[in-house]
């Protein structure tokens, strides 16, 4: 099977820093796969150059088989791929409608758009309460209420709505369950696990093995700017996915290809 | 799931309460969530209220058609630029320049008339223009070059006002020279009146540019752009909003208004000067700060500003009426001017 996004011998380095030191990764149809590594490892580099914030200075990066150049996140949501940032990327004071829609409005048809450039707000709502119940996010009343009034789970769900909505290929999670409570945690969890039984392929950026255990298909270790290995959580344990990536055991080199 | 680990086993039998506190939605609470969705609602009140206790003291003096429209043509021109600092203000930066803006426009429409003998649509037009690129100018240092607001409109306000004197070399054009060669630069000074009802066209544009904008604001795709700038500009930036772009627009459209608003002027005036409106920068930040909208960006509406300029021109006119000294309609817009930001303050700490 040809992997839907993949990478090759990428190197980033930042003055005397090698943050990518000729890192390989590949992303199934259909998965989600963990990425786990110490802090430092070269996680965020190599999630941002697949997000196009940054620009790698050498190696390729595919989406469906074909090479492509990221200068900027829009170039890569413009190709599908959905980024939700650690820090959500939400205005506060704005709408929920507002926000899913933020950058790819929905004009009116006609005179009234073309024109007066006017939103189709019907629609928006329409389509963000749709996404929203979609995902079993419905417990948000009113679509129009702003974010800052929303709870942190609600305000990630709302966060991996509207990547669901638009990601067409692939989304990117950073740390979605970093700043939530065991509950919420819970909820974005399932949630993950619903975008993924829509067909969409996930890569989560997470610290925390048991979530990473209980929903990643593959596990991604990255160690020293370079994919280390890449493990199924079926056969190894959680201490197991620690030592690899802190370097207290040896990687299993034959796992790496057959996974 | 099969990997379901012991401590998510824990969450199985989970109690769906969560640790709440009694909340009560007291009256308080309430308003403050019917303000935190309707900014424009503070001054409106403020506005309301007003007009009842000056009209009680004052009754059909005040009360009459004529004096609630010499309020409008009082605060039509402050209004105008303020729909210029409304815009600047939602994107979190300021613009001390509008004031000069609007004074070197103003100039140039009269001097290119007068001097350079052009016909006075094509001065007007190139008055409009040079707003617009001083604006642009403003927005370009802003966006691009990174420089903060304060700063870069600060400097282009002294630019501007010091290229007024030395173009127009301190030299006032004389309304009655205007009305007998180029009455077009007193457009804005015609009126209709209905019944007592005194309406210039300046009146007229302010409030048609006040509804444009608050179409423009609410129902365009650069209308919420402008509301996400302002709120988190990274977070606007990463959603895939054009910011510098935005940025840009918004100064350069602020310069273009800030010329209307000198065209307004001389009609207001009669004459070209360019010793007048020294102070309209401070109040047109004023009738913004009033009207409810944020100083840090991204919060409260055009109409707001609409309401705060007039609460002022409601008390000059009223106190004036009084008989009151005129350093108590300053003393009591100070107090507004406080109140509206302990005001914003408040709304601001509104939550789930």
């Amino acid at each position: 099977m040809q992997p839907i996004l993949s990478a090759s011998n990428l190197c980033k380095r930042y003055g005397r820093v090698t943050a990518l030191d000729n890192c390989d990764f590949e992303l199934m149809p259909g998965e989600i796969l963990a990425v786990i590594g110490d802090n430092g490892a070269g996680k965020s580099s190599l999630i941002k150059a697949l997000s196009g914030a940054i620009k790698v200075d050498s190696g390729d990066i595919y989406l469906d088989g074909q090479p492509v150049h990221f200068n900027s996140p829009i170039d890569a949501r413009h190709a599908g791929v959905e980024t939700v940032y650690q820090t959500l990327a939400m205005s506060p004071a704005l709408s929920i409608a507002d926000n899913m829609f933020m950058g790819r409005e929905i004009r009116k048809p006609g005179f009234m758009g073309k024109v007066l450039r006017q939103l189709d707000r019907p629609a928006m709502e329409r389509i963000a309460r749709q996404k929203l119940s979609d995902l079993g996010l419905m417990t948000i009343q009113n679509i129009n209420q702003a974010v800052e009034t929303l709870s942190g789970g609600q305000r990630q769900g709302v966060a991996v709505a509207r990547a669901a909505a638009f990601g067409s290929k692939v989304i990117i999670l950073d740390e979605p369950t970093a700043a939530l409570g065991v509950k919420e945690s819970r909820r974005v969890l399932d949630l993950i696990l619903d975008v993924r039984a829509r067909g969409i392929p996930i890569i989560l950026i997470s610290h925390n093995m048991p979530h990473v255990f209980e929903v990643a298909d593959r596990i991604h270790v990255h160690r020293l700017g370079q994919r280390l290995c890449v493990i199924d959580p079926k056969d190894y344990t959680m201490s197991d996915a620690v030592a690899f990536m802190t370097g207290a055991k040896a990687a299993p080199g034959a796992t790496a290809s057959a996974a | 799931m099969s990997n379901q680990t012991e401590a998510d086993g824990g969450l199985v039998a989970r109690a769906d309460a969560i640790a709440s506190f009694e909340h009560q939605h007291t009256m308080l609470s309430r308003v403050q969530h019917a303000l935190h969705s309707n900014p424009a609602l503070v001054p409106l009140i403020v506005l309301v209220l007003s007009v009842a206790v000056f009209g009680a003291l004052l009754g059909t003096k005040f009360f009459s058609s004529f004096a609630l429209t010499l309020i409008l043509q009082q605060v039509a021109i402050v209004g105008i630029v303020g729909a210029a600092q409304s815009l600047v203000i939602l994107t979190a930066g300021i613009d001390l320049s509008v004031g000069a803006i609007m004074v070197l426009s103003s100039v140039i429409m009269g001097q290119f008339t007068f001097r350079l003998g052009l016909p006075p649509a094509v001065a007007v037009a190139c008055g409009l223009a040079i707003g617009t690129f001083i604006g642009f100018v403003n927005g370009w240092l802003v966006a691009r070059i990174k420089l903060p607001p304060f700063i870069v409109t600060l400097g282009m306000w002294q630019i501007a006002l010091a290229s007024n004197f030395l173009y127009s070399g301190n030299e006032t054009i004389r309304a009655q020279d205007i009305e007998a060669s180029a009455p077009l630069l007193q457009f804005f000074g015609q009126s209709i009146s209905v019944g007592g009802a005194v309406f210039t066209y300046g009146v007229i544009f302010f409030i048609l540019l006040v509804l444009v904008l608050a179409y423009i604001l609410r129902h365009t795709a650069w209308g919420r752009h402008v509301y996400a700038v302002g709120d988190d500009p990274e977070a606007a930036e990463l959603s895939g909003v054009n910011t510098k772009r935005i940025l840009i627009s918004v100064y350069a459209l602020s310069g273009l208004i800030c010329a209307f608003a000198g065209w307004a002027l001389i009609g207001r005036i009669g004459s070209v000067s360019p010793t007048s409106g020294q102070f309209s920068n401070i109040e047109s930040i004023t009738a913004v700060v009033i009207g409810g909208i944020s100083l840090f960006g991204g919060r409260g509406s055009i109409l707001g500003m609409f309401f705060g300029a007039l609460i002022v021109g409601v008390f000059s006119l009223g106190l004036r009426l009084l008989g009151a000294d005129a350093q108590w309609t300053y003393l009591l817009i100070g107090v507004l001017i406080i109140g509206a930001v302990a005001v914003d303050q408040w709304i601001r700490k509104v939550s789930a």
